[in-house]
């Protein structure tokens, strides 16, 4: 479902990414955990399109990103970070947009918006102005809009980040409901994130893969059995090194 | 590119920007007409000092229509949104300069009492006039991609204002006496000839004259469409990082 081939960003000097290559299938919810500037953020960018890679390119459900653009971003849903929108819009709003510029025309768009709505649980505040949302609800927005046209492959740069626990939860189990028929990347600096979501977890350092395994297996590599020891070991002793 | 018209020409609306703009543009118009051109004392039937400003006051009113369509994004973040939505840049760029061309049209429109107003003390020559409100929307267009092009290249409105209007007086003032003659004393001939024929200012006195040349028409496009070529070109830059 989601190929990344080799992926390399530099900015200036400094190596972003090097050469990350991963295999991610359907049904997977895939962890991507790493320090600040590992290069998550930077490697969803480009599987997404944002960002042209220096080397190497990444494949949606076999359309390579790079030479066939506009196919692979159809079948992506992404909520970049920080969930960005058009303030001014209502969800509303800024959900019949998407809707067209996906595609989706009249009843169809309706039901789709719907739909995407009652998942996230937006109908309180959906004829509000996003920018007087609380947080939480900006982030529920952001996540309604990348599963509104039911893609293949979701790719979420920290979904959770800024919510409380109620509404983490809810995420979460959004995520758990619609994980069988998707493939799904969430970024996360929340280690429990992973373990009560994730089928798998990668731990990238520097832009480099440090480790690749199922939560569990990961978190038995430390002496203690916890992820966050073993995520502290991996990328400092990269630092160090 | 007809979803990104509608919602970047909503957008003008969904804040009290289209309302302050539109006031500000029509007082504008009617102050220079009236009390700077002395519309009333010319004793002639015609809106040859009413257009005369147009120049002049585009010359600040568009940057300000333009400096938000990707400043906007950029500061918000939303830009990453509809990167990675599945539109050709192209599309984006045309939708959003189309959508402040269209406000800005509706805006010139909105003058049209002043069209009736002078049909009601004289009788004017409406060719003439309408010949000059298609030259002044032209020129606005021009104003208008011109600010586009320079609002991609920062997240900052303050700048791509200031910037655009600066560039775009010199496109206004290239056929000024004042300019040329800087350039007379020693450049060829061929060469002032080039850096007059590239103001704003000739090919519009030539179209409120009455007179729709085609070489005016075709001046004012090509301007246009080379804004565009290179605001499309800046997100593509900007996309390489």
């Amino acid at each position: 479902m989601l190929e990344i081939e080799n992926l390399t960003k530099h900015f200036g000097a400094v190596t972003a990414v090097a050469g990350l290559s991963l295999s991610v299938g359907q049904g997977e919810v895939l962890g991507f955990l790493g320090p600040n500037g590992a290069g998550k953020t930077t490697t969803m960018k480009m599987v997404t399109g944002f960002l042209a890679p220096d080397g190497g390119t990444a494949r949606i459900c076999g359309h390579d990103i790079v030479s066939d653009t506009r196919a692979a971003q159809m079948r992506i849903g992404y909520l970049p970070e920080g969930a960005p929108a058009y303030g001014e819009m209502t969800p509303r709003e800024f959900l019949n947009f998407i809707a067209r510029v996906r595609g989706l025309h009249g009843a169809a768009a309706g039901l789709a918006r719907d739909m995407a709505v009652a998942r996230t649980g937006l109908e309180a505040v959906i004829d509000r102005p996003i920018e007087n949302l609380s947080k939480g609800f900006r982030r529920r927005v952001g996540l309604a809009q990348a599963i509104l046209h039911d893609p293949e492959v979701l790719i979420l740069d920290e979904p959770t980040d800024g919510l409380d626990p109620n509404q983490k939860h809810a995420v979460r189990a959004l995520i758990r409901d619609i994980a069988a028929k998707k493939t799904i990347i969430i970024s996360t600096h929340v280690l429990e994130e992973v373990e009560a979501v994730c089928s798998r977890a990668v731990i990238i350092d520097r832009g480099r893969l440090v480790a690749d395994g199922t939560p569990a297996a990961l978190a038995a590599r430390a002496a203690s059995g916890k992820l966050d020891d073993v995520f502290r070991q991996l990328t400092s002793a990269e630092a160090a090194a | 590119m007809i979803a990104v018209f509608r919602r970047e020409f909503a957008s003008y609306f969904a804040t009290p920007i289209a309302f302050v703009f539109l006031i500000i543009f029509l007082f504008a118009m009617g102050v220079f007409t009236f009390y700077v051109g002395h519309f009333f004392d010319t004793g002639t039937a015609d809106l040859m000092q009413f257009f005369a400003f147009h120049p002049w006051l585009y010359l600040f009113l568009m940057p300000a229509l333009a400096m938000r369509l990707w400043a906007e994004e950029k500061r918000s973040g939303s830009i990453e949104l509809i990167l990675t939505l599945p539109i050709p840049v192209w599309e984006t760029v045309l939708g959003k300069f189309l959508a402040a061309w269209a406000f800005a049209v509706l805006a010139l429109a909105l003058t049209f009492p002043i069209w009736i107003t002078v049909n009601y003390l004289g009788s004017p020559d409406n060719g003439v006039i309408a010949a000059s409100y298609v030259g002044s929307a032209l020129m606005a267009g021009a104003y208008l991609a011109i600010g586009a092009c320079i609002s991609a290249a920062t997240s900052n409105q303050v700048i791509a204002f200031v910037i655009a209007v600066v560039v775009c007086f010199l496109f206004t003032v290239a056929g000024a006496p004042l300019v040329l003659e800087i350039f007379q004393g020693w450049a060829p001939l061929p060469l002032v000839e080039t850096i007059s024929s590239f103001s704003f200012l000739a090919h519009f006195t030539a179209i409120a004259a009455g007179v729709i040349d085609l070489r005016d028409l075709v001046y004012f496009f090509s301007l246009i469409s080379l804004f565009l070529f290179a605001n499309v070109l800046i997100i593509d830059l900007g996309k390489s990082g």
